[in-house]
């Protein structure tokens, strides 16, 4: 789905990350952690060409992200689906107006029953007509995975998706990123929260890998 | 590969497409306030302007045509001579210019109309005839015209004290005066086009960088660069039509309710539209709306760029 070879990318001439190797098959389920500043944002916006490689080459559902035209990286788009630590979302639209926005975007429409069953599944149906400001921070992170999720993409990138709710919230999530696995998406989750690495582990093979020293590698059994 | 070709069935395509479909993306993009406001205002404003432009630029148009009409065809011949020998020169004047070819017709004014002449600058109780001021004889050529220098030479045989005044002296500047006036009103028009480029262009940038969150979500979710353009484009091209046939419509009726000329007889007053020329502002709004479609898709696609 996603692969890196020798890449490398930093901010103001320093290397953040430096030749990064590797790939994420599908239907793989991989947690990526590592302190604060590591540069876990920044792998994961290179494997949605938000970033381009400074060296290396990224490859993203089969094309070169560095050769990939702008069309190109938003059609790659419609198949990633994205959730952010701090989801943003159009404030003037309702709820599932922003669930929906992939499909609209991309000149489709959501069948209300796909849509209520999608809503009933993030627990978010009472609150459909609500705006994103009247939200919690559980609801936005469930809405912004119904968003996600929408487009029935291959591929999931979470960056930090439970930094701001309680274990019970974030339980919820993991359960929901481990069922959309479960389905065949391959999953990427960029969090610094070993217990909830150490959660999912029992339950389903997930990979984890750590940022040190601008590398990245696959965490050993101190988890 | 041949550069593609400026085809106006091509704006046309471009602008229904980008004005008709998907109308989803108009409510992607939030309400933008005041800039909305400013731009049908701008719109509207400059479209006034341009009304006025226009029938500056039709009139003046038109009172060139008419100078040079009236004064092309026309020649005068002033005659001085003394009093007892004007009528026998005056008929020596107009057997000369009778047999003349190219001549259509030429008379002597009477002194009534010579009276009505000078009648602006020395009022209507003017004694001509006690005055030695000299005869006109009115000269009109067919279309084929005549030979100036020839006549001249003619006149100073038959009568010494005729000259010729063919109007070619201040003919020229006047309808020259008038051609730049016409000029002027085509410039204004142009310039009132750019500024409005440029006002649009400027209400665009800033909407879409005061949108740069709402992009960076569209972005995120899989929107192309055209589709978030579009949404812009329509807007604020929408817009820039309204503001202009409201603009264009205050325009028209301003410059319908202006004195007429023939009443008051002066140029200013004069301006308007005559017949076809009514027809001529109903391109504004059009116009204002091609040029606000192509300068916030410039904007925009500048913009996007520049958001990555």
């Amino acid at each position: 789905m996603i692969a890196f070879e020798g890449v490398s990318y930093g901010y103001d001439g320093g290397n953040l990350l430096s030749d990064i190797n590797l790939r994420l098959a599908a239907g793989s389920f991989h947690f990526l952690t590592g302190p604060s500043g590591a540069g876990k944002s920044t792998f994961l916006k290179l494997c949605y060409a938000e970033l381009l490689p400074k060296s290396g080459r990224v490859t993203i559902l089969d094309k070169i992200a560095t050769s990939m035209s702008r069309d190109d990286i938003a059609f790659a788009r419609r198949r990633i689906g994205v959730v952010h630590q701090d989801c943003q979302f159009l404030d003037h639209l309702p709820v599932d107006e922003n669930i929906v926005l992939p499909l609209t975007v991309s000149g489709q429409f959501a069948e209300p029953r796909d849509l209520r069953e999608l809503m009933d599944w993030v627990s978010l149906a009472p609150l459909a007509r609500a705006y994103p400001p009247q939200l919690s921070g559980g609801e936005r992170q469930r809405a912004a995975l119904a968003r996600a999720v929408i487009m029935g993409p291959d591929v999931i990138l979470a960056d930090e998706p439970t930094g701001n709710l309680d274990w019970d919230m974030s339980l919820r999530l993991l359960t929901l990123l481990m069922e959309l696995n479960r389905m065949g998406k391959t999953v990427l989750v960029a969090t610094h929260d070993m217990n909830l690495i150490r959660q999912a582990k029992a339950q389903v093979a997930a990979r984890v890998l750590r940022i040190s020293g601008r590398r990245i590698q696959l965490a050993g059994a101190d988890l | 590969m041949p550069a593609a070709r400026f085809r106006p069935s091509h704006v046309i395509a471009a602008l229904r497409a980008n004005l008709t479909s998907d109308g989803s993306a108009d409510s992607i993009v939030p309400p933008s306030g005041h800039t909305a406001w400013l731009t049908t205002f701008t719109a509207g404003a400059m479209a006034f302007l341009a009304v006025f432009a226009l029938a500056l630029a039709l009139a003046s148009g038109r009172l060139a045509e008419r100078w040079s009409d009236a004064l092309e065809r026309t020649a005068t011949v002033r005659l001085s001579a003394p009093q007892d020998q004007i009528d026998l020169q005056i008929q020596a004047v107009l057997n000369v210019l009778q047999t003349t070819p190219g001549i259509a017709s030429a008379r002597a004014l009477t002194t009534d109309e010579q009276r009505a002449l000078l009648a602006p600058w020395f009022g209507p109780d003017l004694p001509v005839d006690t005055l030695p001021l000299p005869r006109l004889i009115e000269v009109n050529e067919d279309s084929s015209g005549y030979d100036s220098e020839g006549l001249r030479q003619r006149l100073a045989a038959e009568a010494p004290g005729a000259v010729l005044d063919d109007h070619t002296r201040w003919r020229k500047p006047l309808a020259i005066a008038a051609q730049r006036l016409r000029l002027l009103g085509f410039l204004s028009i142009a310039l009132i086009t750019g500024a409005t480029a440029a006002m649009i262009t400027l209400a665009a940038s800033a909407a879409l960088a005061a949108n740069a969150g709402v992009i960076k979500v569209l972005r995120l979710v899989g929107a192309r660069d055209g589709y978030i353009a579009a949404a812009f484009v329509r807007r604020f091209t929408l817009r820039a039509l309204a503001g202009a046939l409201g603009g264009t419509a205050a325009g028209m009726i301003a410059v319908s309710i202006l004195p007429a000329a023939d009443e008051a007889g002066g140029f200013l007053t004069g301006l308007g539209f005559q017949g076809w020329g009514w027809l001529m502002p109903l391109t504004l709004p059009p116009l204002a709306g091609i040029v606000a479609y192509f300068a916030t898709r410039a904007a925009a696609h500048r913009t996007l760029t520049e958001l990555t």
